[in-house]
């Protein structure tokens, strides 16, 4: 396994410039130049300086009255983007309870060389996260590392059990941004209906993957031609859409605010639509492999793309990009699941499926808009604002003084690629490997901090 | 203070999948599927192959072309009629054959698949024999087993079992010839057979006229048509003017999960009767890649009948996996020398 790296230590030491300040690291006060803004919930567009202090942004252009003379700077090349700090809706660290896949530390990591500042983690964790205790270890853990800002979804059962309610209300208050029972089922729909009405009580929101256990059976690629060909067990649509409309049905009846972390198929991205239409209030994301992958790419019997919900076709791909580009679907999740070397030596159908995907979250989003198949607006509005709007990060995903100072610096035209600067994710279980992208993260901060800086 | 990050190798993955199965002079070094051979390597299989089942009629059937070579049967699931001609092709080209039944051994102990390969690697093993009841595992074990190591696909799951269709086209061949005008029927369980799946590749690259599949929807596998055949639901209707029959193996376990309804219907419906096999060309053969089950997908006069070829490709499986093992071995023996 990777060393995690040298602790930063996250929280803000309020004292000012002490001795022997290193500037980017302890240093409180940044003012970053000459950098395009990029932020589509403000529309900010323009080149700007902006300046942090106190993990805050605390003015964009001009320098604050109280500013002082000692601050660090970041003079930034001509061209290059600064972005609010990505929001990652769905991804597993591994921590608590699979360290030996990877760890808060290494994950937060890897997040904030890929431009992400904040992760939002499933509660499938190892004890389940349906305890605040388990919710607080996190948000420790996630402290000592000093890079991305860990915030965790509750349980909506014990244990994930499906059939005895979580303290939902008492997750929320301890700090949970929404809850979910990961991809566990529940026991049956009336226990579904009873957690969701229960969350609409206090108005939480929460997150359902829909797959119907029975139809997936053993399925381990979408069931349509290339499976049929590799002979690999197919998990059909209907494994995604039946349960969906299940859950609309139930949404419709409790107002329960529902959103869907990723869908997979053209057909359940019509039922949202018509959900949505109907003015019920789900809402969906989409993970960035199904934005780019098709059943084709399981074609090699390649275990990095094995994922569940499988990659479909490229009719479902493109229904996928479509809902993203009108409106449909409004985030874009790595769905980060980094494995241990191990869990992908098997022949394919005995792979844990999952891919390690902080790393190409944002460059495969960017990538969208560079091929025209969302405005830029759209892609970033996919992991800033709506996100944040999604958890109630209200001081998050924008550019604007007040807001938590979580940037990214972007370089828009750089060529590279995996193979050549490697994965800093414990898990290395990447389909993207050889893939050429056209935007680099150079640098991140992280609440005022400068967490990662690229070192050429 | 700097982070410092050390850059980790991340292994490239082969974009073809079929690529694997030649060495980089384009010999053939495994067999794991017919996709990627052509019509050139099917023909020069089924060539070399006509060479050794006169071998086997003779009355000392030994050759010695793999004398010194060590022969490994891989059984990960059950199997006695594949394992039998693959152990007796490979005495007949005078290997040492060592059999592994692992479906009651390590595996069931915890060791890692690629743990028990390994291991018998180092045994000094020239050829795995691989049969695996999950789709791809002999493409898995080809990627990780030593570069002297060839190995031959005896059946993955659901995907693939090149030899047995080898020999179906070559008892085709030798009873019709050209594969061209013909019309090939495959009857029953499409969807978890790997056998079917392989004939679809061998008889489409020789170019078969045209190839079906009768079946219920139940028992075929989604956008089958995509590989090449034509589907139908009726028995009247896909046997007419059909050259050969090729009958599947129905498991009872299909009955239990709600694929059918009952073994009666299906006989009724499916099943190779004399009356049905009337409905074909009148000189048409009868194939089944054994063992079958009579009085559910056929009658048992039908199976023993003149117009049956069971047992001839039973005899032809052995001529047609010893070509491939010496054509396999043949590789890898140049390349010691």
């Amino acid at each position: 396994m990777k060393d995690a790296p040298t602790n930063l230590g996250i929280d803000y030491d309020p004292v000012r410039h002490p001795e022997g300040c290193r500037p980017g690291i302890d240093c409180a006060h940044w003012v970053i130049r000459g950098a395009r803004l990029l932020d589509p919930a403000s529309g900010v567009d323009r080149v700007d300086d902006i300046y942090l202090a106190d993990g805050r942004i605390v003015a964009i252009g001009e320098a604050p009255g109280d500013w002082p003379g000692d601050h660090a700077e970041h003079v930034c090349p001509s061209g290059h983007w600064l972005i609010p700090g990505v929001i990652d809706g769905w991804a597993r660290l591994r921590e608590p309870g699979l360290e030996h896949k990877a760890g808060i530390a290494t994950e937060s990591a890897a997040a904030v060389a890929g431009g992400i500042t904040t992760l939002v983690m499933p509660p499938d964790t190892m004890p389940v996260l349906d305890t605040v205790a388990v919710a607080r270890y996190i948000k420790r853990r996630a402290q000592l590392a000093g890079r991305a800002r860990v915030v965790a979804i509750g349980a909506m059962t014990q244990q994930l059990g499906g059939e005895l309610l979580a303290e939902m209300a008492t997750l929320d208050e301890g700090g949970c941004v929404a809850v979910s029972n990961a991809h566990y089922p529940f026991a049956d729909l009336r226990l579904m209906r009873r957690a969701l009405e229960y969350a609409a009580t206090f108005d939480l929101q929460v997150l359902i993957q829909p797959l119907d256990p029975s139809l997936a059976a053993r399925g381990c690629a979408h069931d349509g031609a290339v499976a049929t060909r590799l002979g690999l067990p197919g998990l059909p649509v209907s494994a995604e859409t039946a349960p969906l409309a299940q859950l609309i049905a139930m949404i419709s009846e409790t107002g329960a605010k529902v959103h869907i972390p990723m869908l997979s198929s053209a057909e359940a991205v019509r039922l949202v639509e018509r959900a949505r239409n109907d003015g019920l209030p789900i809402t969906a994301g989409v993970s960035a492999h199904h934005l780019w992958l098709t059943e084709m790419d399981t074609d090699a019997l390649d275990p990095n793309s094995h994922v569940i919900p499988p990659l479909r076709t490229i009719r479902d791909r493109d229904a996928l990009r479509r809902g993203l580009a009108e409106g449909v679907i409004t985030t874009v999740v790595s769905d980060h699941q980094p494995h241990e070397p191990d869990a992908k030596l098997a022949p394919f159908p005995e792979t844990e499926p999952g891919v390690s995907g902080l790393e190409t979250l944002l460059p495969l989003v960017l990538k969208l808009a560079d091929e025209g198949a969302v405005s830029l607006e759209r892609a970033l509005s996919a992991v800033t604002r709506n996100p944040a709007a999604l958890f109630g990060l209200a001081d998050a995903g924008t550019l604007a003084v007040g807001q938590r100072a979580d940037l990214a610096l972007i370089d828009p035209d750089a060529m590279w690629s995996l193979d050549d600067v490697g994965m800093r994710s414990a898990g290395e279980n990447c389909p993207f490997t050889g893939w050429d992208f056209g935007h680099q993260v150079g640098a991140t901060w992280v609440n005022g901090r400068r967490v990662f800086l690229r070192e050429e | 203070m700097a982070v410092k990050f050390v850059r980790p190798k991340i292994p490239k993955f082969a974009p073809d999948p079929w690529a694997i199965q030649f060495d980089d002079q384009g010999r053939l070094r495994h067999l794991l599927t017919i996709e990627g051979l052509g019509p050139e390597w099917i023909t020069r299989i089924l060539d070399t192959a006509e060479g050794f089942v006169s071998v086997t009629d003779r009355e000392i059937k030994k050759v010695p072309l793999l004398r010194g070579r060590t022969v490994v049967n891989l059984f990960f699931e059950a199997s006695t009629r594949t394992r039998t001609t693959f152990e007796l092709a490979a005495k007949r080209l005078s290997a040492d054959v060592l059999n592994l039944n692992l479906a009651t051994s390590a595996t069931k102990k915890g060791e890692s698949l690629l743990d028990t390969l390994h291991n018998i690697e180092a045994m000094q093993a020239d050829m795995f024999v691989v049969r695996h009841e999950q789709s791809g595992a002999a493409h898995f074990i080809a990627r990780h087993v030593a570069p002297h190591v060839s190995v031959l696909n005896a059946g993955d799951g659901w995907h693939s079992h090149p030899t047995q269709a080898l020999l179906d086209a070559f008892t085709v061949r030798r009873h019709k010839g050209d594969f061209t005008p013909l019309r090939i029927a495959i009857v029953g369980d499409i969807r978890h057979s790997r056998v079917a799946r392989s004939q679809m590749h061998v008889f489409n690259s020789l170019n078969v006229g045209e190839l079906r599949v009768i079946a219920p929807r139940t028992l075929l596998p989604t956008d089958v048509e995509k590989l090449g055949v034509r589907v139908f639901h009726d028995m009247r209707e896909g046997l007419k003017d059909v050259d050969v029959i090729i009958m599947l193996r129905l498991q009872r376990e299909r009955m239990e999960s709600g694929l059918l309804p009952s073994e009666e219907e299906y006989y009724r419906l499916f099943g190779l009767t004399e009356e049905k096999l009337g409905w074909a060309k009148p000189d048409a053969i009868v194939m089944h890649p054994g063992p079958a089950n009579r009085g559910v997908e056929i009658e048992s006069s039908v199976a023993d009948g003149p117009q049956s070829v069971i047992l001839e490709q039973v005899s032809n499986g052995i001529g047609v996996r010893m070509a491939v093992m010496s054509l396999c071995m043949s590789a890898s023996a140049t390349g010691d020398a």
